[in-house]
Formats: C-alpha cells, structure tokens, sequence
C-alpha cells in the first residue's frame, strides 16, 4: 500500500518515515470525516426547529441571530452550565458512557459515505471504502440500540427501564425490514461498498427502479431512529422522556443531537443507495458539485422526514410491532424473492446489463420497466389487502351499532 | 504480521477463562455467557488458522460464519429456558435445579 | 509487510486487551449487568482480532449478530430473572474450577501450540496472498461445489432450518401459560 493523498503531503512536508507519515495522514483523515457530522448537527438543530414550527403554524425561535441561527448556541451554552445531576443510586460509569456511545455510534456511519467524485483508486472522496460498506453501516447502527438500553438500566429508574425496554424490542424489530430493503440496491450494484453502489447508478437511480425498497428503508429508518409516528421511544407528551428521563444538561443534549444526527445520516444514506448520491450535472468535472448535489438530495429525504413527524400521530406499541411483523417483513421478503428472480432472468437472457455502471440508458431501461410493474403488482395487492381489511372492520362497526341500537330499543 | 501462536495462545486464554466461567459460576445466565466466550475463541482460533494457512479458500471463514449462526441459536434457546426455569422455580442457579436428582 | 509494524502491533494489543478483560469481566462480576456489558466489550474486541485477520466480513457479521442481538438478548434475560435475594457467593468451589482452568490453559500452550506451532512462520505467498472476499464467500454459500471449489449450500440451508427451529422453540418455551389465554380472546 503506497503512500497517496493526505499521506503524501504530510510525508512531502518533512515526515520522513512512511509508517509515521501514515499515521498521522489517518488521523487527519479522521477528523475531517467526522468533523462534517459535527458541523452539520449545529445546522440540522435549527433547521428541525424551523421547519417544525411553520408546520405547525407558528414561529421558530428567531431572537437570537439573523433568523434564530444562532438559537443552537445559545442552547449549546444553557445545556453547558445546567447542573449535572446524576442519581443517587445510579450506575456512575455507564451512566456517563451511554451518551457518549449513542453519539458515537451516529458519526461512526459517516465513516463509509462518499462524498463527492475523485481520480483516486477508490472513485471518491470517502473515509475508507469498505468492501462491506453497507453491513457496516447496519452494524453500527445496532450498536446505538445497547447504548439505549443501557441509559435505561444505569438510571435506576422504573420508567426509564420499561421506555428502554420498549425502544430496544422496536430498533431491534424494524432491523429486519431494514436490512432486507438494503439487500435490493446491493443486488443490483453486486457489491456491498457505497461507491459501488453510487458508480452503478451512473444511468437510472435505484429509486426509479425499487420505489417498495426505498419506501421500506424510508419506514424502516424512520422507525430506527424513533421518529414519528414510531416515536413512542420518547413520546414527549406521554412518558415523559422515556428512558432519558433522568438525562440532564450536556448528556441529554448529547442524546438530542445524535438522534438529530441519525436522522440526517439516514436522509444522506438514502440518497446515497437510491437517489445516486454525488451524481448530478457536472459531478466529474467540478467535483465539489457533487458533495453539493449530495447535500440537497438528502436535504429532501430530511425534509420527509421531518414533514411526517409533524403530521402523524403517534402508533402504540402493539400496533407499531404488528406493523411490522405482519405488513413489513412479508412485503420485503416478497420484495427481495421477487427482485432476484427478475434480475437474475433479464440478466441471463440477456435484457439487462450485468454491470450497472458501464452500460447506458437504453439498456437500462427494460430493467427499469420490469422492475416498476413489479412494483406496481405489489403495491396493488396491498392495496387490495388494505381494502379489504378496511371492508371487513367497517362491516363490523356496523353490525355492533346495530347491536347496540338494537339493544337500547328492545330494553 | 503477528506470529500465529500469538493468536492461539490469546485463543486458548479466552477459553479457559470461559470454561473457568462456565464451570465456576452460580447463575445460569453467566453460565451462558461463558459458553458465549469459548465459542468465541473457537472463532478467533478458526479465522488465525485460515489466514495463515489457506488464505485464499473460503472454508475458514465460512466456517467461522455458521458457528456464529449457531452460537445465536443455542443463545436464543438457552435463555428460553432459563426463563421458563425462573417463572416456575423462581432460581436460576443451576445446583438448584436438581428435582430429578437421586 | 514481512514483519509487523508498530501500528499493527498497537492493534493486536488493544484488541486483546479488550478481549480478554473484558472476558475476566463477564466472569467475574457481581452486577450481572455490568456482566453483558463486559460480554460487549469482549465481543467487540474479538470482532476487531477479526479485522487483524483479514475477515471484515465477519468482523461486521459479530457486531451485528452477537453485540447487536445476542447480548442484548442476554440483557433482557438478566433483567428478566432478577433474583429478590442477593446471592450471596457467586462461585462454587472456585479454587478448584481456578486450578482445573489453570491447567487446561497450560496444557493447552505447552503441549499443542508452542510446539507445534510455535516456529511456524507462514510463507510470502500465504503472507500477500489474495485473500478470499465477501464475493467469494456468497457464491460459495449457494454452490454445490466441485473438486475444486468447495460448496456450502447444504450446510447454509440447514443453518435456516435451524435457526427456524430455535426461534420457533424459544418462543413455544417461553411462552406464558397466561399468554396462551390472551391470545386466543383477541
């Protein structure tokens, strides 16, 4: 492995010693790539704020900088000089650590996302390309679930245990839906690193040709990151704050920022896997342009999301798992069965390219054609299904008024 | 790169302080966290053996794979049982678990 | 790459450290739930002695599956079957079980692998060869095999099949007599 890039200036610059030169290249590397999450939450908060606030018909804070854009700090200091209290019984070191892994756990993701088009080996400008770019992501994001879990025990609170209890059985539930939603654009690119995936959409996004699977890790995403309407983890208006109940200050805002941050990284992610990530105009030519295409496609995913959380009302919990082992898990087994069986037909006999990068828009397009009928006949059937049930509920409102009123009649 | 026996002695350590676990401790729960242990250091073993004897076949790790699959199963059926054992004994030692004895 | 670079050797370190204390922590803890925490610990260092050898693959399979699932299914066991007393000794006959894992650890290093593997040091070719990918790994799940390359479509479904059976027969063993009565109203 011969010394390139960051590696190289900082081996130009005087280090002489490759290994050294290495090191500390990585290094440097790292906080580049995190400090693109860091400085995006600062702006995410207000954004969330805004946009929240005009859905619901009123006014975001705005006092403090032109438009409230300086709001974030003035919450960064107030969270910074509250008083840290920590109970009295509580488990003193996972108490402090829960936090802390939570927001980890959130810019660990942006290790594997590609930023923008680049002339080097990998094809763009990302923190390590991993040949499972996509298992890494989902694994980190299971490792949030045991930070969750233990801020629930550490607080040595009833309520905080049963809301820990309830958030885990959902993240760990919506994984499944979640993981079998990805397995569509890894099957289509053949490979599991995020560069590959974005360079295998170089001639029809993957959105156009799975609409289900992006729908599927749009619900599933939203629901991993406890959002409305799966939002029950802290139901703000219930539970009080579920299990950061005895949260306070600076950890609490930690927990804040990073279920802000998840957000956001799961809007870049599904631009990244569905809508084609940097692609865009010019994204070769003027390789900034590309982050900046980045960016606004997952600007809109986040908009979604927001828009829905200040929609919807909130699901119970029996009603959240039923969705989700009796709606989700069926169609997107069904989803990736049917998927595969149609890739691999066309693309034995011929009607679709194997390497999605290296063909062109034309023989796309009876892939792409196939492949939304498919879409269309699923979503069909679960239509019809949704009638169904909805028929036979109604039938019976009915017949119980009926009942009643008869009831009251006869007495 | 690491010597291979560097490997297998942590591998041997990570197990004997699993069987230690296994052996020595009074809650069922522990016990399955040690078995948890020493299926581990089969793991690591397994994957040191492949790397550096026949890093190009796909057996080692594929090998490595199915144990994790089935160190999941036998986890998930364990503490059913464990549970069950609590709700009708209300213990979960596993000397006291001894009606059938003698 | 013959001979390890420093920041390899840094990583084999931290990782066995992690791994091994984190082992003696599951074993040796009086809060149960400190224990699971300490199994995270040691499970994670385990998946990064995974990426030393070259098998991110399963580095990532081991947070997902084991730290992801497993450990929290042990945290929910833990919490499940919290015992009103304290226990109050949390090992039986612990010399005894000291010395028996003393020696099985002894025996282990001196008899099997020092000799036998203590000089081994594997060739260039084994050192810089092309190590077997996800890809390969995939293709081989669903192949039959042949001479030469080896299939293990057999075993992967029968890996299904298993974890059917142990899911289905979790559920069965833990169910609630009560739950039965439940379900059967709604």
């Amino acid at each position: 492995m011969d010394c390139i890039g960051l590696c190289k200036l900082i081996f130009d610059a005087g280090v002489r010693n490759q290994e050294l030169a290495r090191f500390i290249g990585s290094l440097i590397g790292v906080l580049l790539v995190s400090g693109v999450p860091l400085l995006t939450v600062i702006v995410l908060i207000w954004v969330e704020r805004k946009v929240a606030a005009r859905i619901q018909d009123r006014i975001a804070p705005n006092r403090v900088g032109p438009f409230g854009l300086l709001q974030t700090f003035a919450d960064l200091a107030k969270l910074l000089i509250k008083e840290d209290i920590t109970p009295t019984a509580a488990d003193r070191i996972l108490y402090n650590a829960a936090p802390i892994v939570s927001f980890a756990s959130v810019v660990a993701i942006w290790a594997v996302i590609p930023f923008m088009f680049a002339n080097n080996p990998e094809g763009a400008i990302v923190g390590v390309d991993l040949d499972i770019g996509v298992l890494y992501f989902v694994a980190v994001a299971s490792l949030g679930t045991l930070a969750i879990m233990t801020a629930g025990w550490a607080s040595n609170n009833k309520y905080a245990l049963l809301g820990a209890f309830r958030v885990v059985a959902l993240l760990v539930s919506y994984e499944i839906p979640l993981v079998f939603a990805l397995i569509i654009p890894v099957m289509f690119a053949g490979s599991m690193s995020l560069v590959d995936i974005v360079e295998a959409q170089s001639h029809m996004w993957f959105i156009f040709m799975a609409p289900v699977a992006a729908l599927l890790f749009f619900t599933s995403s939203q629901a991993e990151t406890g959002r409305a309407p799966f939002d029950l983890i802290e139901a703000e208006s219930e539970l009080v704050a579920g299990f950061n109940i005895e949260y306070s200050g600076m950890k609490f805002g930690m927990f804040f920022a990073a279920e802000f941050l998840h957000v956001f990284t799961n809007g870049i992610l599904m631009a990244i896997l569905f809508m084609g990530g940097y692609l865009g105009l010019f994204y070769q030519a003027i390789p900034p342009l590309g982050f900046l295409w980045l960016g606004l496609k997952g600007a809109v995913v986040y908009f979604v999301f927001l828009w829905l959380r200040n929609t919807v009302p909130r699901l119970r919990i029996d009603q959240v798992m039923g969705f989700n082992w009796f709606f989700l898990v069926p169609v997107s087994i069904i989803n990736v069965i049917l998927t595969s069986l149609i890739l691999k037909l066309m693309q034995v006999s011929g009607f679709a390219p194997t390497n999605f990068a290296t063909s062109n828009l034309g023989e796309m397009l009876p892939l792409t054609i196939v492949m939304l009928l498919k879409d269309v006949v699923i979503i069909a059937f679960i239509l019809g299904r949704l009638g169904q049930e909805g028929r036979r509920a109604r039938i019976e409102e009915q017949r119980a008024n009926e009942a009643l009123t008869a009831a009251a009649v006869g007495d | 790169m690491i010597p291979l026996w560097l490997y297998l002695v942590m591998a041997a350590a990570l197990f004997s302080i699993g069987t230690f676990g296994m052996l020595a401790r009074r809650n069922g729960v522990a016990v399955l966290m040690s078995v948890e242990l020493m299926l581990n250091a089969v793991n690591i073993n397994l994957v040191a053996f492949w790397r550096y004897t026949n890093p190009t076949e796909i057996n080692g790790m594929a090998f490595a794979a199915f144990v994790i699959v089935i160190a999941a199963a036998e986890a998930a059926v364990g503490l059913a049982i464990i549970i069950t054992v609590y709700r009708n004994r209300h213990s979960v030692i596993p000397e006291e678990a001894s009606t059938l004895k003698g | 790459m013959g001979d390890a670079s420093l920041s390899l050797i840094l990583a084999f370190i931290i990782f066995t450290i992690l791994t091994l204390g984190g082992a003696l922590g599951v074993v040796m803890n009086r809060n149960l739930f400190r224990g699971t925490i300490w199994l995270m610990v040691s499970l994670f260092g385990a998946a990064g002695h995974f990426v030393l050898l070259s098998a991110p693959f399963l580095a990532a399979v081991q947070v997902l599956v084991y730290i992801g699932a497993i450990a929290i299914l042990f945290t929910f066991a833990v919490m499940l079957t919290r015992s009103l007393t304290q226990i109050s000794d949390r090992f039986t006959r612990l010399w005894w079980n000291v010395g028996g894992a003393g020696i099985l650890f002894v025996v282990l290093v001196g008899t099997v692998i020092l000799p036998v593997w203590g000089g081994f040091t594997p060739s260039n070719d084994i050192l810089f060869a092309n190590v077997a990918d996800t890809t390969q790994l995939g293709i081989a799940l669903v192949d039959r095999g042949s001479e030469t390359t080896q299939g293990f479509v057999l075993p992967f479904e029968l890996a299904s099949l298993l974890l059917t059976a142990a899911m289905i027969g979790a559920i069965v063993i833990a169910r609630d007599a009560d739950d039965d009565e439940k379900g059967k109203r709604s």
